[in-house]
C-alpha cells in the first residue's frame, strides 16, 4: 500500500486562514455555551472578534492564493467578496442585542451557526471548483434556514420551510448543471471549463444551453432573479428585521460572485442565448420587483420587493460584463449594505412583540404615522434612507446608480440604461410612501406609540453610523472605486 | 471673495441646523436675519461683479469623483448673478411675509434648505452637481406642500415630485451620454460644463441629447403638454411654497435651457427653434385662456406664470441677444410680479380661508392700500410700460420678431389676453360694491405684509423706469452665447438661421 503524500504546499495554509478563524469561533462558542452560561453580549463580543481577525487578515492579502489542494481560489474578487461578507457580517451581529431578550439570541448555537453560515459563504465565493461552491453555497443556506426557524414564531417556521424547500430545489438544479458541465468539459474547475468551451467553439451547444439553464435557475434563486423570487416576501417576513436586512445583502453578493464567474464567459457576445436570457432576466427582475413594491402595504414587504428590484438593477452589471460594471456593482452593493442596514435596523428598533399595529403585518404603513411628532430624529434618518434607496442624490446609493448607468452607457447598452433609470423613476413612489406617513400624516393616537427611542445602545450605534454612512459615503467613493478596481482587474475579472 | 459662491450655497443649510437649537417664537426673526445676510451677501457679489467680462467669475472646482470627471465646479456668469440674487430676494421677503405658525421650525429649515439648492442650480457648472441641486430641490418643496398645504395637499406634492422627478432621470441619462461623447472624443471623463462647451457633435446626436436633457427641462418649465402638475401645485401649497415655487423654482427650467440646451447642442437648438417657439405659443395662448376661465384666484395666476413661461420659451429660442436678455429679464421680472401676487393672494387667504372669486367683491373700498398694490402688480403682469414686466416682454417679443412676425403676433395677444383674465378678476374681486357682508370687516395690509410687499413695488417701478443696471450684465453674456453658438455650430443650415434671426432686413445690426 502506498502512503498517500499530503503535500502541505498545496494545501496553502495561508489561503484558508480567513475561513479557519470563523470555524475557529464558531467552534469555540459551541465549547463554551457546553461548559458555562452566558448571556447574548459575551457572544457578539466573540462573534465580533473573530469577524474582525478574519477583515484584517483579508486586508492584508496581496496575493492571488491557490489552495486546499487547488480547489481554492483566493484572487482579487474573492477578497473583496470576503471582504463584503465579513463587513457585512460584522455591522448586522450586533443588532442581536435588543432590550427585548428575544429567546434566539441567548442561545450560543445562534452565534456558532451564524459563524458556521459565513464560512460558508468564505467558501463558496473563494473558489474555482464547482463542487466546493456548492460545498459552501450548501453550508451557508443550510445554516441561514436554521436562524430564520429558531425565531420560533409561526411565520417564521413557515418562512424557513418555504426557503428550504426552494432552497433545495435549486441546490439541486445546481447539481444537475454542474453535472452537464462537467460532461461537456471533462472538468470541475472553472477556468479549464472556460478555456474547453471557448476551444470547442459551439460544439455540444445544445447541452451547454441545458446546462446553463440550470444554473440559471439555481443562482437566479439566490439572487431572487424573477420568476426565482417568489420566496423572498415570505422569507423577509418571517425573519426578525436584522436577519432579513442580512439576507437581503450577503447572500446576494456571494450569489453575485459565482454568477460572474459563471456567466461573464458565457454570455460574452451579445449574440448569444445566455446573454439574452440575462438581459431579459434582469430587466424584468428590476421592473416586476418595483412594480410589485407599489402596491404593498406592510414596509418590510415593501423593503423586500425593492431589494429584488435592486438586485436586478445589479444583474445589469453581469449582462455589461466589464471591468467597470463589475466594481460599480460592488461599490452599489457596499452603498447598498450601509442603506439597507438603516432601514432594517429602524425596523428592528420600531418592533415590540407585545403590541399588534395591524393583524396582518407586523410594520404596517400606518404604523410609522406621524413619526415626525413622537421622534423626529428617528423619522429623518428613515426619511434619508428612503431617499438613499429611491436614489436622490447626494445620498449613498445614487453614486451606485449613476456608476451602473454610465457604464451601461459606456459599453454601449443604451436601452439597458435608459431603462435602468426609467426603473429609478419608478421605484420613487413606494419610498416616498413612507416619507408621507412619516411626516404628512396626522399622529394616530389610537395605536400604540413606537416608542424607538427605548432601543439599546447598540442599536442606536449602528443606525446611527449607517445613517452618518449613507450621508457621508459620497467622499469615499474615489479611493474605493479605485481598490475595487484593482483588485479586480488582477482578478481578471 | 473667491470662496463667496460656496457661502451663498451653504450658509443657509448650516444656519437651518443651528436653527434647531433656536426657540421657536425667535425662529421667524432668526431666519429673516439669515435671508438679510444672505441677501447682503449676493448683493456685494453683484457690486464686485465685473460687468463686461464674458468668462466665468468666482469659479470654484474642487474634485470629488476623479474617475469620471466630477467636480464641486461653480461659477458664475451675467446670467447665474441675476438668478441669485432673486433667489435670494424672494427668500427674504417670503420669510418677512409668512404668516403660519405650525411647526414653523421646520419650515425655516426646509425653505433655507431650499434656497441652498436654488443657488446650487444657478451656479453650477458640473453636470452632475446640477443634477444634485436640482434634484435635492424637490425634497423641501415636497415637504411643505404634502405638510402645510391645503386640500389635496399629498396628491399635489406626489404628482409634483413624481412628474420632475421623472424628467429629471431622462435628463440625467442624458447628461450621462454628454459625458461619455466628450470621453469618446477626448478620452477622458468629464462632467464640467466647460468642458461640454468644448464639444462638436453631429446634429442627429444633438437632436436625441436636446430632447433628453430637454424633457427635464420642459417639465420644470412648466412647458404645454407637461405642465399639469403646477395648478395643482400652486393649488395645494402654501403662500410661501407658492412663491418659492413661481418666483424661482420655475426659472430653473428656464436658466437650464439657457445654460445648458443653447451652448452645448447649438445645431439642435436651431433645429428646435421653431417647434419650441410654437409650444411657448400654445402656453401663451393655452393658459390665458385657461386662466381667464378659473374660479379659484390662485389658479388664475397659476395659469398666467404658465402662460408667462411661454414668453420666456419664445425669446430664449430667438436665438438672438435680445431674444435671450429678454427672456432672462423677463424670468427676473416674472419672478418678481408673481411672487408678489401669490403674496396677495395669501393676504385676502390668511383673512377670508377662501380664494373663490365669488366670494369677494368690492374689496378696494375695504382694502385701499391692498388694492393698490394689487393693481400696480397686476399692471406688471400684464407688461405696463413703465414697470418691470414690459421690458423684458417687449425684448423677447423683439427678438423673436426677427425670426418670425407671424408668431410673435400670436405671442402679442399675450398682453391683450394677460389684460383681459387680470382686468377681470380685479372688476370683479375688487371693484364694485360689497356683495359678500364679510368682507366688510376686513383689516387692511398689517405691518409685515406692507414690509414685505412694497419692497416688491419699488423693484419693479424702478427696473421698469431704469432697467439698464440689470439689462447690462445680461446683454454681455447674452451677445457672448449668440457668438459662441454661431462658432461652434457644425451645419452650414445652423449658421445661416442664427444669421438670419440676427439682421435686421434692408438694416445694419
Amino acid at each position: 500500500m502506498e502512503p498517500v503524500n499530503f503535500s502541505l504546499a498545496e494545501l496553502n495554509l495561508p489561503s484558508l486562514i480567513p475561513m479557519i478563524i470563523t470555524v475557529i469561533g464558531a467552534t469555540f462558542i459551541l465549547l463554551i455555551d457546553l461548559v458555562k452560561k452566558l448571556d447574548s453580549g459575551f457572544f457578539v463580543t466573540i462573534t465580533m472578534v473573530t469577524l474582525g481577525l478574519n477583515l484584517g487578515f483579508l486586508l492584508n492579502y496581496s496575493y492571488d492564493a491557490n489552495g486546499f489542494f487547488d480547489m481554492l481560489l483566493v484572487d482579487g474578487l474573492s477578497i473583496l467578496a470576503q471582504l463584503v461578507v465579513v463587513f457585512g457580517s460584522m455591522v448586522f451581529i450586533p443588532l442581536a442585542l435588543t432590550s427585548h431578550r428575544f429567546k434566539e439570541f441567548e442561545l450560543g448555537e445562534y452565534y456558532a451557526i451564524f459563524l458556521y453560515m459565513i464560512a460558508g459563504f468564505q467558501f463558496m465565493v473563494s473558489s474555482d471548483n464547482l463542487i466546493l461552491i456548492f460545498v459552501g453555497l450548501e453550508t451557508s443556506s443550510l445554516a441561514l434556514y436554521t436562524l430564520i426557524a429558531l425565531h420560533k414564531r409561526d411565520k417564521s417556521l413557515e418562512a424557513s420551510v418555504k426557503y428550504f424547500v426552494l432552497g433545495a430545489l435549486a441546490a439541486a438544479l445546481f447539481a444537475f448543471g454542474s453535472m452537464i458541465f462537467y460532461g461537456i468539459t471533462g472538468s470541475i474547475e472553472i477556468n479549464v471549463m472556460k478555456e474547453v468551451i471557448l476551444a470547442s467553439d459551439g460544439a455540444n451547444l445544445g447541452l451547454l444551453l441545458l446546462g446553463s439553464a440550470f444554473i440559471i435557475a439555481a443562482l437566479g434563486f439566490k439572487l431572487s432573479l424573477v420568476p426565482f423570487h417568489t420566496w423572498v416576501p415570505d422569507v423577509y417576513e418571517g425573519s426578525p428585521a436584522p436577519l432579513a436586512g442580512y439576507i437581503s445583502i450577503i447572500p446576494k453578493i456571494a450569489g453575485f460572485v459565482i454568477a460572474i464567474r459563471l456567466f461573464e464567459f458565457l454570455a460574452g457576445s451579445p449574440d448569444g442565448v445566455v446573454y439574452t436570457i440575462l438581459w431579459i432576466g434582469a430587466v424584468f427582475t428590476m421592473t416586476f420587483g418595483n412594480i410589485l413594491a407599489l402596491v404593498q402595504d406592510g414596509v418590510k414587504r415593501m423593503l423586500a420587493y425593492s431589494s429584488i428590484g435592486h438586485a436586478g438593477f445589479v444583474m445589469t452589471a453581469i449582462v455589461m460584463g466589464t471591468t467597470e460594471a463589475n466594481a460599480s456593482l460592488f461599490l452599489y452593493w457596499f452603498l447598498f449594505l450601509f442603506t439597507n442596514l438603516g432601514a432594517f435596523t429602524m425596523l428592528w428598533m420600531t418592533r415590540d412583540p407585545d403590541v399588534v399595529w395591524d393583524d396582518r403585518y407586523d410594520h404596517p404603513y400606518t404604523k410609522f404615522a406621524g413619526m415626525v411628532y413622537t421622534s423626529p430624529v428617528g423619522a429623518i434618518l428613515m426619511g434619508i434612507f428612503m431617499l438613499s434607496l429611491a436614489g436622490i442624490p447626494p445620498f449613498a446609493l445614487y453614486w451606485g446608480k449613476v456608476f451602473l448607468i454610465t457604464e451601461a452607457i459606456n459599453s454601449g447598452h443604451l436601452v439597458l440604461g435608459f431603462i435602468m433609470a426609467i426603473n429609478s423613476a419608478i421605484s420613487v413612489y413606494y419610498y416616498l410612501k413612507l416619507i408621507i406617513y412619516m411626516f404628512m400624516k396626522p399622529h394616530d393616537d389610537s395605536l400604540q406609540e413606537l416608542h424607538p427611542e427605548k432601543g439599546s445602545y447598540p442599536i442606536k450605534i449602528v443606525l446611527g453610523v449607517s445613517g452618518v454612512s449613507v450621508i457621508l459615503l459620497f467622499l469615499m467613493i474615489d479611493p474605493l472605486m479605485s481598490y475595487i478596481t484593482t483588485m479586480l482587474s488582477s482578478a481578471g475579472y | 471673495m473667491e470662496h463667496i459662491l460656496s457661502f451663498l450655497i451653504f450658509f443657509p443649510v448650516v444656519a437651518a441646523l443651528f436653527g434647531f437649537v433656536i426657540h421657536e417664537r425667535s425662529i421667524k426673526i432668526y431666519a429673516i436675519t439669515v435671508a438679510s445676510i444672505e441677501f447682503l451677501a449676493s448683493l456685494a457679489l453683484w457690486s464686485q461683479f465685473d460687468g463686461a467680462s464674458t468668462s466665468m467669475q468666482f469659479a470654484q472646482q474642487i474634485p470629488l469623483i476623479e474617475t469620471y470627471g466630477i467636480s464641486y465646479f461653480v461659477g458664475i456668469d451675467g446670467f447665474s448673478l441675476f438668478m441669485i440674487i432673486l433667489s435670494t430676494f424672494m427668500t427674504l421677503i417670503a420669510l418677512i411675509g409668512l404668516t403660519i405658525d405650525n411647526k414653523l421650525k421646520n419650515l425655516v429649515a426646509s425653505i433655507l434648505l431650499l434656497e441652498m439648492t436654488m443657488i446650487g442650480v444657478f451656479c453650477s457648472l458640473d453636470g452632475l452637481l446640477f443634477y444634485f441641486f436640482w434634484e435635492f430641490s424637490l425634497i423641501p418643496m415636497f415637504y411643505i406642500v404634502g405638510y402645510w398645504g391645503s386640500g389635496n395637499k399629498i396628491y399635489a406634492a406626489v404628482k409634483f415630485f413624481l412628474y420632475t422627478f421623472v424628467g429629471s432621470l431622462v435628463m440625467l441619462f442624458g447628461m450621462i451620454y454628454l459625458a461619455w461623447m466628450f470621453k469618446d472624443a477626448t478620452g477622458e471623463w468629464s462632467f464640467s460644463l466647460l468642458d461640454w462647451y468644448r464639444l462638436q457633435m453631429p446634429l442627429s446626436v444633438q437632436f436625441w441629447l436636446f430632447l433628453a436633457i430637454g424633457l427635464g427641462f420642459a417639465i420644470k418649465v412648466p412647458m404645454f403638454p407637461f405642465h399639469t402638475w403646477l395648478p395643482y401645485a400652486h393649488g395645494q401649497a402654501p403662500t410661501i411654497g407658492s412663491v418659492m415655487l413661481a418666483a424661482v423654482l420655475l426659472k430653473m427650467g428656464t436658466y437650464a435651457f439657457i445654460r445648458f440646451s443653447l451652448p452645448i447642442l447649438p445645431d439642435a437648438s436651431v433645429y428646435m427653434m421653431i417647434p419650441m417657439a410654437s409650444v411657448g405659443v400654445i402656453m401663451v395662448i393655452y393658459g390665458a385662456m385657461v386662466a381667464y376661465a378659473q374660479e379659484d384666484m390662485k389658479q388664475v395666476i397659476a395659469y398666467s406664470s404658465i402662460s408667462h413661461m411661454g414668453i420666456i420659451i419664445l425669446g430664449t429660442f430667438a436665438l438672438n441677444p435680445e431674444g435671450i436678455s429678454g427672456a432672462v429679464f423677463f424670468m427676473l421680472s416674472h419672478g418678481i410680479i408673481s411672487g408678489a401676487l401669490f403674496m396677495l393672494v395669501g393676504v385676502i387667504y390668511d383673512r377670508r380661508h377662501t380664494k373663490q372669486i365669488s366670494e369677494f367683491g368690492g374689496l378696494a373700498s375695504v382694502m385701499p392700500k391692498f388694492a393698490l398694490i394689487f393693481g400696480i402688480m397686476l399692471m406688471a403682469s400684464v407688461g405696463l410700460p413703465l414697470t418691470m414686466g414690459f421690458v423684458g416682454e417687449f425684448l423677447a417679443l423683439v427678438g423673436f420678431f426677427a425670426v418670425s412676425p407671424i408668431m410673435t403676433m400670436f405671442a402679442g395677444t399675450s398682453i391683450i389676453l394677460g389684460a383681459a383674465y387680470m382686468l377681470y378678476l380685479y372688476k370683479r374681486s375688487f371693484f364694485g360694491p360689497i356683495t359678500v357682508e364679510a368682507n366688510r370687516s376686513l383689516k387692511d395690509l398689517k405691518a409685515n405684509e406692507l414690509s414685505a410687499l412694497v419692497p416688491l413695488v419699488l423693484v419693479v417701478v424702478w427696473l421698469g423706469v431704469y432697467p439698464k443696471p440689470v439689462l447690462g450684465p445680461i446683454d454681455v453674456a447674452s451677445k457672448n452665447l449668440v457668438n459662441f453658438m454661431y462658432s461652434k455650430a457644425v451645419d452650414e443650415d445652423t449658421k445661416k438661421a442664427l444669421v438670419k434671426s440676427n439682421t435686421i432686413e434692408k438694416g445694419v445690426k
